[in-house]
Order: structure tokens, then sequence, then C-alpha cells
């Protein structure tokens, strides 16, 4: 995209330089400390989270007073406390990628390249409405549904696969279980999995995929073909960017799962479970003294790192495909779209039309001059030149 | 001189239709849908009968029996076709099921509480005179108000710098811009901040400056904010992209400042993404229950005061309502989904005006 008020200095030597209005200058600086406040919030919340977090991070565990009881009593020190925390919240999320991530990449293909063209904007838009329901009403749902839905499985699992120490132990009576906070899990992360990778999907170029066909390829071939190669990147980095949101999800877990503070393998026994670190906190912040609340500051502030550890990861996968160094290269891979199924929802309401009349009508598209489709392409497309 | 090539040997017996043979008939993955909803119906129908259970078998005979079909009739590749078909229309519905068995099981649920009462009421205990009995009241009006007044807060602090972060990202930084790049990537980061983080960095900040048992309203809307922020700046990014370039060049050329090409051409064409955008982004953050959790923690008591005590929030008020549970539990559990309706009400709504919005005030003229 070129800035379209910086004058170009043309032909002649002499430079025009357009007058400077006070208002430009106003609004120039206020957009401007807009974007610098972003980098001063980030860092804020490093650094707040930080100064709370050391006084309990580096105190004499057994020895003070505040944390020998309570919810942070019997460990010697802050790690022992938060490692199996840290595990805790990566099985959960573990299990949730893998019962969530191919069904959400299923939907994805299904509402891109196999639902009827006029039914997949709407598809689409019920899928992201999953979104939309607050994470509170999940962890409510998942009390009443999925705890009792999940006894008969568990049950079954713990039966005939109980030498698997993943189903082993005393199976609940109530089911609440890590594996049902783990479903909940999974249909919260589908929406963001789902969304991120039907826009990539959207992506492939109709070239490639007609090429294939053309080859006599089954529809399925097809999309082994062209479809996952070139989007291949962008589906790694939705499904980190769910397994983000998995980390950090707080409210299902704390509400489903009868935990406790070990590292178990266990699935589906109850008061034997990983504690996740989110949960943690929201179990324990409101009956916590001063110095227990610091160290649960501190393991918010290891979640902090791990998820923008996750975060950056996914950005950079998809970077990669984006900068991808050689100019060629580029071309040949999907872009990440806005990662918020909020943000693609708002962009779709926008686009609906365009969405609807799909990527077929390249002829109509062309014929409406600077039509929103075409922009939107172009701009994807500069963004990264 | 015609050089007749005629075939070496007629066919004999039934000619068979070169184009459709080994080919299962066109409305075959119906048949044996209806099939496999059948067989799977009497399957359970002699083991004992439930939903759940009956759509499950139904779904793995169908794909067992297409599979088999296709791969005896006509090949394997096809099969394979076939069977992937089914297995991502399955996963479609799949999905489709937590959504609509959320929403079935919050409306059963919360309808029965909410009336008039629950909605303009606070919760109390009411000591009537005449049983002398202690009544507990349920109420969710200081919840509806907190709701209101926090979220109001944090699009108040969001929104303008959401939109000027955008501005600057679209009209005043280049590419090569270190600011822009680093604030894009920064503004991708934000979004994956786990919202309990939101709420710990909050109650830190006001801790450190106001001191201990900083719960109050405005803190959680600092919170929401941070959560916020990099939604709404996302959303009008895309909007303000789309704005098509010859506009604001046919502004440059006519001497327009900056400032003015920004706010009469550029804002006003994109007015209506940027709207739904911030809608949907303020749905997304009205819902958050960690955060406020952490910052503003939870009350009975009526508290409009963004800037003094805990406040109570929809949201709290459904998490509180089932793990911190009053005396008697059962009314506990019942305000708490009714909460929970209002709160899927609310956040229906916004989704609502955010479509409403962004069909009737869509730019006209790119058709």
């Amino acid at each position: 995209m070129s800035t379209p008020g910086s004058p170009q200095p043309s032909g002649p030597a002499k430079k025009v330089r357009a007058k400077a209005r006070p208002a430009d200058r106003i609004f120039l600086g206020l957009s401007t400390g807009s974007a610098a406040s972003i980098m001063v919030i980030l860092a804020g919340v490093a650094l707040f989270l930080i100064i709370q977090a050391v006084p309990a991070i580096v105190a004499d565990w057994p020895n003070n007073s505040d944390l020998k009881s309570g919810p942070t009593g019997g460990y010697p020190n802050f790690w022992a406390y938060v490692g199996p925390l840290i595990w805790g919240t990566l099985f959960a999320s573990a299990i949730a990628l893998v019962i969530g991530a191919p069904v959400a990449i299923g939907i994805a293909l299904f509402i891109s390249h196999y639902a009827p063209r006029r039914l997949a904007g709407i598809l689409g838009y019920l899928v992201d409405l999953l979104a939309a329901v607050p994470s509170i009403v999940f962890g409510l749902w998942g009390i009443i549904v999925i705890r009792p839905f999940l006894l008969p499985l568990s049950d079954w699992l713990n039966t005939y696969l109980g030498w698997i120490p993943l189903f082993g132990g005393q199976v609940s009576t109530t089911g609440s279980t890590i594996l049902a906070g783990a479903v909940v899990l999974a249909v919260m992360i589908l929406p963001i999995i789902t969304s991120i990778s039907r826009e990539i999907f959207l992506q492939t170029p109709r070239l490639h995929e007609e090429a294939a066909l053309a080859l006599g390829a089954t529809k399925w071939e097809m999309i082994k073909l062209a479809v996952f190669p070139y989007g291949r990147s962008g589906v790694i980095s939705a499904t980190l960017l769910g397994l983000g949101r998995a980390l950090g999800e707080t409210m299902a877990i704390a509400l489903i799962i009868s935990p406790a503070i070990l590292v178990s393998v266990r699935m589906i026994t109850e008061g034997e479970n990983s504690q996740t670190i989110a949960a943690n906190i929201a179990l324990n912040f409101p009956i916590a003294t001063t110095l227990q609340r610091e160290a649960l500051i501190g393991t918010g502030l290891l979640l902090f790192v791990i998820s923008l550890a996750v975060n950056m990861l996914a950005r950079v996968i998809a970077g990669r495909a984006g900068k991808g160094s050689q100019k060629k290269k580029k071309a040949m891979l999907a872009q990440l779209p806005p990662s918020d199924p909020s943000t693609v929802l708002a962009v779709d309401d926008v686009l609906a039309k365009k969405r609807n009349e799909g990527t077929v009508e390249h002829a109509e598209a062309a014929a409406v001059d600077g039509s929103p489709s075409e922009i939107d392409e172009e701009e994807r497309k500069g963004k990264d030149a | 001189m015609s050089a007749t090539i005629s075939p070496s040997r007629q066919p004999t017996g039934r000619i068979t239709n070169s184009l459709t043979s080994g080919q299962l008939p066109r409305l075959i993955e119906w048949y044996v849908l209806a099939g496999s909803l059948a067989l799977s119906a009497i399957i359970l129908a002699l083991m004992g009968f439930n939903i759940a259970g009956w759509l499950v078998l139904s779904a793995v005979i169908y794909l067992l029996a297409l599979g088999i079909l296709s791969s005896a009739v006509e090949n394997r590749r096809k099969a394979t076709d076939r069977v992937i078909r089914g297995l991502v229309t399955v996963a479609f519905l799949l999905a489709l099921a937590p959504l609509v068995s959320t929403l079935i099981t919050v409306f059963a649920n919360g309808i029965g509480v909410i009336n008039w009462d629950f909605i303009t009421q606070t919760s109390a205990s009411v000591f009537n005179t005449d049983t002398l009995e202690v009544t507990t009241q349920v109420g969710a009006w200081q919840a509806i108000v907190g709701t209101l007044i926090i979220t109001g807060i944090a699009a108040l602090i969001s929104i303008p710098i959401g939109i000027l972060t955008a501005i600057y990202l679209v009209e005043y930084a280049t590419k090569q811009n270190w600011m822009a790049r680093t604030v894009t990537f920064l503004v991708d980061v934000m979004t994956g901040i786990p919202s309990i983080v939101a709420g710990l960095f909050a109650f830190s900040l006001f801790t450190l400056i106001v001191g201990p048992k900083a719960f109050s309203g405005f803190s959680a809307s600092v919170a929401l904010s941070v959560l916020m922020i990099p939604i709404v700046v996302r959303s009008c990014e895309e909007m303000l992209r789309l704005v098509p370039m010859d506009l604001r060049e046919a502004s440059y050329a006519l001497g327009v400042s900056k400032f003015s090409t920004i706010t009469k051409i550029v804002l006003p064409t994109a007015i209506a993404g940027i709207v739904t955008g911030v809608m949907l982004a303020i749905a997304r953050v009205i819902g958050e229950t960690a955060p406020i959790f952490m910052a503003a923690s939870f009350t009975d008591n009526f508290n409009a005061n963004p800037f003094d005590g805990p406040m109570q929030t929809l949201p709290v008020m459904a998490y509180t309502g089932y793990k911190f549970p009053g005396q008697d539990i059962a009314a506990s559990n019942a305000s708490a989904w009714g909460a929970a309706l209002l709160l899927v009400f609310l956040v229906i709504i916004l989704n609502l005006i955010a479509r409403i919005v962004a069909k009737v005030f869509a730019p006209k003229g790119s058709r």
C-alpha cells in the first residue's frame, strides 16, 4: 500500500510541500499516540505482573507464614507449585486440540468446498456464532449437559481400555473430569480454527483446483493436491491460535473440573486431575491472602508468557509463508486472515454479498470498478510486498 | 473411397451405457443415509433408544456402507472421496450440536427465572414482618447495571484508541515503518492474551495505585479494554483497507488536507464496517467472566459507582451462582441461569445490531 499523503517528487526538482495545517498535526499526533499506546499497554501488562509476582516467586515458601497455609501450603518453592499447573494447562489444551482441531478443519473444508455455495455464507455464520456465546455459558452448559453425557463413555473407556494410563484410575461418578473440561474447551476453540482455516482454504488459487480436477482427480484428491499444500502453514497457525485460546480459557475448567495440583495423565478420574493455571487462579483468588495472591499472579505471568510464545509462534509460521524471502514463494502460500472470529464475522457481514457470489464470478467482480473484493485482494497481496 | 472402420465385433447382450457404468446412482447417498438411519433405529430399539446414540450409530453405518458400496461398484479412489465427503459433513453437523444444545439448555433453564422482578430487583434478604421469615429475593438489576457500566467504560476507552490506531496503520504508516510493523505484530499477539491475565493486570495496576482491596468497576473496564482494543484495531484496519484508494486520491487531487480526507471521505465510507466491528467487539467482551471477576470481584449489593468497591456483572453472577452459591443452593443456581440467559440475550441483540448496521449502512454504489 502506498501512502496516500506522502508527496511524490515528480519531474522537476522543486519539491511541492503541502501546507501544514494544525488539524493535520494534531490528528497525526493522536493516531501515532494511540498506536504507541498499544506498545505501552502490552509492556504495562508484563511489567505490572512482574512487579506483583516477584515477591512471591523469591519468597521462602516453607517458612513464610502467609504461604505456608491455604491454597499455596505445602510447596517448597514457587516452581514446585506452578509446575503441575503448567502440566495441567498443557494437558487439558492438548486434549481439546486433539478433539477439536480435526473437526474444525473438517468444518472449514465443508464450508469452503463442499457446502452448496448459497448456503456456505449462512453455515459459516452459524459456526462463527459459536464464538459469540460467552464462555461462562459454555461452562454452565458443560456442567449440566457434557458431564452426564460423557459418563457412559468414561465407564466404557475405563472398562475396556483401562490398561492405558490415560483411562486408568477410579472413574468419576459425577463427571467432573478433565475430559469433560477439554470437550467444552474443544467446542470453544472450534470457531477460531474454523474461521481462519476457512478463509485460508478459500484463498486457494482457482486455477490450481481446476488443474487438479482437469487431470481427473476426485474432489478429495483435488483438496489433497491443491488446497492443503497451499494452506498448510495457515492451518498450522490457526491450530496454534486455537491452542492459545484453550490455554487461557478459565471458566469452563474452573466450573467443571474437580481438580488437584499434581501431574497426572488420567483423564476420567475425579479429584486426581491436573488443575490448569487459569482455573486455579479463578478458584483461589477470592480466598487468597495478599502474598498468596501474588503467587497466583506469578502463575498468571507464566500463563501470559506461554500463550504469548504460542501466539508468536503461530504468527511466525504464518509470517514465513507471507514473507518468504523470495517473491515467488510468496504467491504460493495463503495469507493469515484477521485472527479473531469477531473480526472475520465483521468482514463477512460487510462483504456478505461478495462471499455469496463467491470466487467463481471473476468476470463480474472485475466489471464493477473498484469493487471491495478487488481492493481487498490487492491490499492483502500488497501488504507484504 | 470412404475407409469404413467397422467395429470388429458387435456388442452382444445388454448394451451398457459407458457414461454411467461403474457409477452409483446419483441419489445413492440419500438412499444410504435413509437406510442407515432406519437400521440404527432398529438396532437401538432392541438395546434402548437415545437420540445421540442413534445419530452417532447412523453416521458410522452410513460411512461404512457408502465406503463398501462405492469400492465394490466404483473404485477405491471414489470410495475415499465419498467417505471423506461424508466425514466432513458429519464434522459440520457435530459442530452444530453444541451450539443448538447450549442455546436450548440456556433457554430451558433460564426462562423460568426471568421475569420483571428478576430484571428490576437487586438480590437481597427480605424480612417479612408478618410471618417473621427471612426470604432471599433473587434479582439481577445490580448485575445488569454493572455489566452495562463496565462494558460502557471499556468501550469508551477502547474505541477511540482502536480506531485511531487503525487510522495510523492504514493512513499514516508506511510498510517499512518499524513502528507500524511492531504495532501490527503486537496487536496480533494481544488478541491472544488470556482473558484472566488481563484481569490480573488490572488488579495489579490498581493495587499499586490505590492499595490493597482495589476492586472497582473501572479496574474491570481497564481489563476489558486490554482485550477489546486489539479486536477493534483489527476490524477497523480491515474496514479502512477496503476503502478504495481512488477516493483518497480524488480528494487529495482537489487539494483537501489529509485530516479532512480521513474524516470526511475515508471514515464515512467505512463507517458501516467500523460500527459492525465495534459492536461485535463489545459483544465479545461483554461475556468475559474471568477478568471482571479478578478486577471487580463480586457482590450482591447495588453499586453504580465504577470507582468504588466491588461491582456485580451478569457473567460473574452466573459464575458465582454456581461456584459460590448462597444458603439456598437451588435459588443461586437458578439465578445463575437467569443471568446467563440475559447475557445471551445481550450478545444476540448486539450481534443483530451489527448485522443490521452492516446491511443498512453499507456503502452504496459498489453494488
